[in-house]
């Protein structure tokens, strides 16, 4: 093993003195190496030291949920060997806009450690970091087994930066750029990938819009034998579909481009015999403008399909019915409101095995266009789907009585994300506020992790939630509530609670307080547009030191109020890099 | 039937003389705005008259802010452009009923989002909440072709690859939209739109109703549409309101921002009076 002859004994008592039956570290460490979940590990480390020592060494994936809990040196001391780095940096409100743009979360510095004490880097996957093109030139030029690059969410890199990615990295095998903001200058990186590189097995850059040279990735997809992902962008028609098919009837993960084109009788059957070719493929996306034109060319690579991604598809019901009667095996499914209830319905009758079901809204701020799904395809899906764990479902309205139903036709819920969006919508059948709804989903659903909750909420959904949901990790909350006494049941209640996300709701100081105790177990806490004040807030941040409590002011706000507040457990001490506007207490 | 907040009966089509409106339809309407504070969206919007402008009203108070009171007010927006002043008092009072019944709310006024312009008057500006609904930017952007976006004036997006235009139809409940650029031909549009609406003739309503549609329905429509029950209209680039069919197709998905299924007594002499009289709803 490396990590043996490379390690310094810093663990002075030698195994057999004092533990009759203890395992010499190396066999302890070959053990340890086996294990794979982070929570595994982390329960590992506080066994005793020998264990905490066996864990650090075999290490080489770590999973930092909030770049700022701890710092790139801290790190690095504690885990010697790491080869693959998870990070996760801006809150997750940042995705809609409310958390300001130079926030922080810069993947510079922890870069520069990495390259003096991981030179061996391979894998790197950012979430909500902020990441720019020289920081991405960095990357490429100064870790030479690096494999694995994978952006979701990120910011403030341009296509400049993936081409020095392209150009240098010459073992990568994931390229993995997903919904970020991306300046896109020019398709021009994909040519940078040499002739003779032939080791991508992910390449997905459907977040991107500019074309790339199409002979460049024709080339390219020949030569890379183990492709096994492949995502393009809106740029790529049907006819250049076809060709890439043919040359990867392999794949597993196809994105497609834009799925409407006009093609000859041959061009049809060829595109159609291509996608029969693909027998492989288990998750399908892109199909930017898909119609019923053109879907039936898909259904041959259907049988095997597990995850459906339709949401950039403005599919209409008939459409979609048709479509999924070619999809037995489907597990999970994204589709867009246009195909409303009727839609759903298809999705109950044909989709025994679904498990997991997100409906996005196509008109989400046009306030004139009221169609898209109600309550009535929820529980048409419910009645169809026994299986299905994790919902998102955007709509314009909701009942109590039929989120009842839908959670005793499905039990199982893991992740309950349901957004009414006209905020502080009641019931509209009888005009009551939305508690019952969520009470019935906390009491029935014991395995609920994740919960999203809104429309007309009193404090007794959050008593609810206090009292029945036991295994709750993620909780996000807006436009809802009474008083502090909501807030107060949900951190009193909720023992395993991990993030806690607020908007425009009445809690204030005295709801805040009574976390105290809480908020080191927790990841972090976030509340914007509440009524917590400045004095509050330092009295929280001078009473719990190993929490760093930042206020964010926004312009012309009252200076005793605190208009968003981030409240998060780490060992690094305030950070350093906060913008002006980002107060540290 | 008439206890479901649905209130079908409000969304069918009535095919009495032009301007009428049957007065048992009304009152049952107003009886249900007063037992619920919060208004069902069909229900309100049914209470529309016959080829009322749907838009932000300019009924509603300025100060009001976008809180628990928006879905009432946002529907209210559409219904509150009534023709009689009785209706639009009847909707005033609504808003001020619900306002009571939710608890207050503190104020997100953040972004005043631009009207989006029937040309006809101004209408006021909406308040519009930041990131609300969460949907993420990327998802935004890439949907870009499917909404207008907030600061966006125009009606018709027009993008490289479609042409979205809403259409309305006069007593229908809600607007759908359609890329115009799908279609090849004024044939084409015609039966897409009779599918698309046919769900609103007498006795069916979209989304609500699990009875699959009939031939009889469609056939319906159709006769209505080709009939001289409706006519197809639309907006051009000057606001303009043109009957649809008198110039080449061409020429048409260039210039149509918008397009209204309208009953054809209104649209008689249609130019000049359909016109003043959307302006003078404002």
């Amino acid at each position: 093993m490396e990590s043996y002859s490379k390690r310094k004994r810093e663990c002075p008592s030698s195994p057999e003195s004092t533990q009759p039956s203890s395992f010499p570290d190396e066999v302890l460490e070959r053990v340890l190496a086996l294990l794979t979940s982070h929570k595994d590990r982390s329960s590992v480390s506080l066994v005793c030291k020998d264990w905490y020592n066996a864990e650090r060494w075999s290490r080489t994936r770590v999973f930092i949920g909030n770049c700022y809990s701890v710092s790139p040196e801290i790190l690095a001391r504690r885990f010697p060997n790491i080869r693959c780095v998870i990070l996760k940096g801006k809150p997750r409100f940042s995705d809609f806009n409310l958390v300001p743009h130079n926030w922080g979360a810069d993947i510079h510095a922890w870069l520069v450690a990495f390259a003096n004490n991981y030179p061996f880097l391979e894998e790197l996957r950012l979430k909500r970091m902020a990441v720019n093109d020289e920081s991405l030139e960095f990357l490429a030029l100064n870790f030479p087994n690096f494999k694995v690059l994978s952006l979701l969410s990120c910011d403030g890199f341009s296509t400049d930066g993936l081409a020095a990615i392209t150009t240098h990295c010459k073992n990568l095998t994931e390229l993995d750029i997903h919904e970020n903001g991306v300046e896109d200058r020019s398709g021009n990186w994909l040519s940078c990938f040499p002739e003779s590189f032939t080791s991508l097995e992910v390449l997905n850059y459907a977040n991107l819009s500019s074309e790339v040279n199409f002979d460049a990735l024709e080339r390219l997809v020949s030569r890379c034998k183990s492709l096994k992902v492949l995502k393009v962008n809106k740029s790529i028609s049907l006819e250049q579909l076809q060709r890439l098919l043919v040359r990867a009837p392999q794949l597993v993960e196809l994105g497609t481009g834009t799925f409407v084109q006009e093609l000859t009788p041959r061009q049809c059957a060829e595109l159609e015999s291509a996608f029969n070719n693909c027998k492989n493929i288990h998750t399908l996306s892109g199909l930017w403008e898909a119609t019923v034109l053109h879907l039936p060319a898909l259904y041959p690579a259907c049988s095997n399909l597990t995850f459906l991604n339709l949401s950039y598809a403005a599919l209409q019901s008939g459409e979609l019915a048709k479509l999924l009667a070619h999809c037995p095996r489907l597990q999970r499914l994204w589709v867009l409101d246009t195909v409303e209830d009727k839609g759903l319905e298809a999705v109950g009758s044909n989709c025994p095995l679904l498990e997991e079901l997100r409906v996005f809204p196509a008109d989400p701020f046009d306030e004139e266009i009221i169609h898209g799904v109600t309550e009535a395809g929820f529980l048409a899906v419910s009645f169809g789907c026994r299986r299905l764990h994790y919902v998102l479902y955007f709509c314009r309205q909701m009942t109590n009585a039929a989120v009842a139903t839908i959670v005793q036709n499905c039990p199982d819920f893991t992740h309950f994300r349901l957004c009414i969006m006209n905020p502080g919508q009641p019931d509209y059948l009888t005009n009551e506020p939305m508690d019952e709804a969520f009470g019935a989903v906390v009491r029935t659903c014991t395995k609920l992790q994740r919960l999203s909750v809104s429309g007309l909420l009193t404090d007794l959904t959050f008593e609810y939630i206090g009292n029945y949901a036991k295994n709750l990790e993620v909780l996000s909350v807006a436009f809802a509530g009474s008083s502090d006494w909501g807030m107060q049941c949900v951190l009193g209640g909720c023992s395993k609670l991990r993030k806690l996300e607020i908007r425009d709701c009445p809690f204030g100081n005295l709801a805040l307080l009574s976390g105290l105790e809480k908020y080191e177990s927790m990841r972090s806490l976030w509340m914007s547009a509440c009524k917590l004040t400045m004095s509050g807030c330092r009295r929280l941040a001078r009473e719990m030191p190993r929490l760093n409590v930042e206020v964010m002011k926004e312009d012309g706000s009252d200076d005793g109020h605190a208009d968003k507040v981030y409240v998060y457990r780490t060992v690094a001490g305030p950070r350093r890099d906060a913008p002006p506007s980002v107060l540290t207490l | 039937m008439e206890n479901s907040g649905l209130n079908l009966k409000a969304t069918e089509l009535r095919l009495g003389l032009p301007g009428s409106e049957s007065p048992e339809r009304q009152s049952s309407d107003e009886n249900k705005k007063k037992k619920k504070a919060s208004t069902v969206v069909l229900s309100l919007k049914g209470l529309a008259g016959p080829g009322a402008k749907r838009g932000y009203s300019d009924a509603i108070d300025s100060k009001w802010v976008f809180s628990g009171n928006t879905s009432d007010g946002s529907i209210n927006n559409n219904g509150g452009k009534c023709v009689s002043g009785s209706d639009s008092g009847l909707c005033c009072s609504v808003v001020k009923e619900s306002g009571g019944a939710q608890s207050p709310k503190p104020a997100v006024v953040v972004q005043e989002k631009k009207s989006h312009t029937h040309n006809h008057g101004s209408a006021p500006s909406k308040a519009q909440v930041v990131g609300w609904p969460p949907i993420r930017s990327f998802r935004k952007n890439s949907m870009s072709s499917h909404s207008a976006k907030n600061d966006d004036d125009s009606e018709a997006k027009l993008g490289i690859e479609c042409l979205y235009v809403k259409v309305s139809m006069d007593g229908a409940p809600y607007l759908r939209k359609v890329d115009l650029k799908t279609y090849g031909s004024y044939m084409e549009l015609s039966s897409a739109l009779e599918k698309m609406f046919s769900c609103f003739t007498i006795g069916q309503c979209g989304s609500h109703n699990v009875l699959s549609r009939d031939g009889l329905s469609e056939s319906r429509l159709m006769d209505l549409l080709h009939g001289s029950e409706y006519v197809l209209t639309y907006e051009d680039k000057d606001g303009d309101w043109m009957l649809v069919g008198d110039v080449p197709w061409e020429m048409f998905t260039n210039s149509c921002k918008r397009l209204r299924i309208m009953k054809s007594s209104e649209a008689i002499g249609l130019a000049p009076r359909a016109m003043e009289k959307c302006r003078n709803r404002n």
